[in-house]
């Protein structure tokens, strides 16, 4: 594709984001950049592999009602997915400037909104303040390269536990309140089976390395 | 008193018993190690706990002879209290309580994981880095942020070097493995696909490490080395970069027994010029676990007063990183 004018507007892990036009839309181009120090073969699999499934969470994720991105083009050859620009903020900035009652209802939102994912048979893979932005008076997920389809138990309840971590490590001062609230939002999609997933978070705790309770 | 103050400290969390000096303006006096290197297998607790007792009084001697310093010249006895092996912790403890009575001066606990990323911040005066910090018992991503050292990535299961040097022993390579299996790896040509498993902010070890050891037999072992320190190396790469792009740090820091690896030296380097951080390594005398570093994370607690009085000086096998107040960073 040749692109005009595109601008870099975020290195990140393992993309580079720029933002420019697309066919007239306000588009964004992630990019999944070679990695010089990992093996050719180890990088190729990775990149492919991530780019193709993203682009796909992506617009299942819409299709079940949570927001995201409109995915506009895949070009494998290039490792790289265009989508719509979302001009909203990310969660980790937001949070700062906002009082208790509404982290409570920010958070009880994106919980429901993990529900979803996670009734329709799709997780995350990478739940932090930092890959969900509120626009509009929505919650838009973005960065599915961890993602996967699965309705495991186990993948659930990763998925849960890592936004604990990430409340937990990034914003210590409201993290019981914020993850109360994920936590009441996501019950009220997954009903019974919410209390399976949660038992579950608890024993993936456990299991890291010198935690209360462990094993 | 002297404005100029030393401390003692004692590491004794797994193989190796360590006695350090330091004095208060950060100088290491002194910084004398005696290891355990089991005869076959990896570390026995107890066999390890046992060389310890029988090393540490000449090790404490060495130590304050290299200092120049007599133990009345000592201000306080800092000692590791967690985390690591109980037994190998029970004695570095025992010592640490007896020097501090018998010269009546403050014992300190410290945290071992704290006192690994103060010795490195104080050695490259490098205020803020994020610490990439590796070795045969933890993989801990970790930044300071409000109060305390966070963990922005860690291994769910074994640990990056435990993962290596368990394998480099099933393919017959003797003690100490990791660069014999690096200097394999370097005449592999062949790839092998291995669980690369980057979960979120975390790594697992645990699967790559047995599908590794199955493939033994199966596959040239070269290719093998090669294909698991890839993916091994590749996914903590994985992770400091994300904990890079998250926490925004200007720097990157690796220690810990792992960090003398060319290798992953090589690797993070070129993590760290694609995210423009200035990157790191902590020298390996006070990378691997050592008693200065003990020594010197205990000097900053002792400023705030951080002692404990013996009665209470309880060792902490399962002590995290992230539970540790640090308010010298305030």
């Amino acid at each position: 594709m040749a692109e005009m004018n595109l601008k870099l507007i975020k290195k990140g892990a393992e993309a580079e984001l720029y933002r420019g036009q697309w066919l007239g839309y306000d588009a964004i181009f992630k990019r999944r950049v070679r990695k010089e120090y990992r093996n050719a073969d180890l990088d190729a699999y990775i990149r492919g592999s991530r780019t193709s499934l993203e682009a796909k969470l992506l617009a299942q994720a819409r299709k079940l009602g949570v927001p995201t991105p409109v995915v506009l083009f895949v070009d494998l050859r290039n490792y790289e997915i265009i989508m719509n620009h979302i001009p909203g903020i990310s969660v980790k900035k937001l949070i700062d400037t906002l009082d208790v009652p509404s982290v409570k209802s920010l958070f009880s939102t994106i919980g429901e909104m993990v529900g979803r994912l996670h009734l329709g048979g799709l997780v995350h893979g990478d739940l932090t303040t930092s890959n969900i932005l509120v626009f509009n008076n929505s919650v838009f997920f973005i960065d599915f390269g961890l993602g996967e389809y699965t309705s495991e138990l186990e993948a659930r309840g990763v998925d849960i536990h890592l936004m604990r971590r990430a409340l937990e490590s990034s914003h210590h001062a409201v993290s019981k309140v914020a993850y109360t609230s994920f936590i009441d939002g996501y019950k009220g999609i997954m009903k019974e089976m919410g209390k399976e997933i949660l038992i579950r978070v608890d024993e993936i705790r456990r299991r890291g390395r010198y935690v209360e309770g462990e094993r | 008193m002297s404005s100029v103050q030393h401390v003692l400290g004692i590491e004794c969390t797994a193989h190796t018993f360590g006695c350090g000096i330091i004095s208060s303006e950060a100088a290491v006096l002194s910084n004398i190690k005696s290891e355990y290197t089991p005869k076959a297998g990896g570390i026995h607790p107890r066999e390890a706990s046992q060389h310890h007792t029988e090393f540490a009084s000449a090790t404490v001697k060495e130590a304050l002879q290299r200092s120049g310093l007599t133990l009345s010249k000592i201000d306080a006895i800092a000692f590791s209290s967690g985390p690591g092996l109980g037994p190998c912790l029970r004695t570095g403890a025992t010592v640490a309580r007896m020097l501090s009575l018998l010269i009546d001066k403050p014992l300190i606990p410290v945290n071992h994981c704290i006192a690994h990323i103060e010795i490195g911040r104080a050695i490259t005066k490098e205020d803020d880095p994020l610490v990439v910090y590796v070795s045969g018992g933890n993989t801990i991503v970790s930044a300071y942020s409000d109060g305390r050292y966070r963990i922005f990535g860690e291994t769910l299961d074994v640990a990056l070097g435990n993962c290596l040097d368990t394998f480099a022993r099933a393919l017959g390579l003797p003690h100490p493995g990791v660069p014999k299996l690096e200097a394999l790896a370097n005449e592999g040509k062949i790839f092998i696909p291995l669980p690369y498993v980057v979960k979120g902010q975390d790594m697992s070890y645990s699967g790559l490490l047995t599908t590794a050891i199955r493939q033994i037999g199966k596959t040239e072992p070269k290719d093998l080395s090669l294909s698991l320190l890839e993916v091994a190396y590749g996914m903590l790469a994985e992770v400091t970069e994300r904990a890079l792009a998250h926490t925004e740090k200007a720097s990157v820091l690796l220690t810990g027994g792992v960090a003398r690896s060319l290798r992953l030296q090589r690797i993070l380097a070129s993590v760290c010029r694609e995210h423009n951080a200035r990157f790191y390594v902590v020298p390996p005398d006070l990378a691997g676990d050592n008693g200065a570093m003990i020594a010197w994370a205990g000097y900053l607690a002792f400023r705030e007063n951080l002692s404990v009085p013996v009665e209470c000086s309880f060792i902490r096998p399962k002590w995290r990183l992230d539970e540790v107040e640090v308010p010298w960073r305030k």
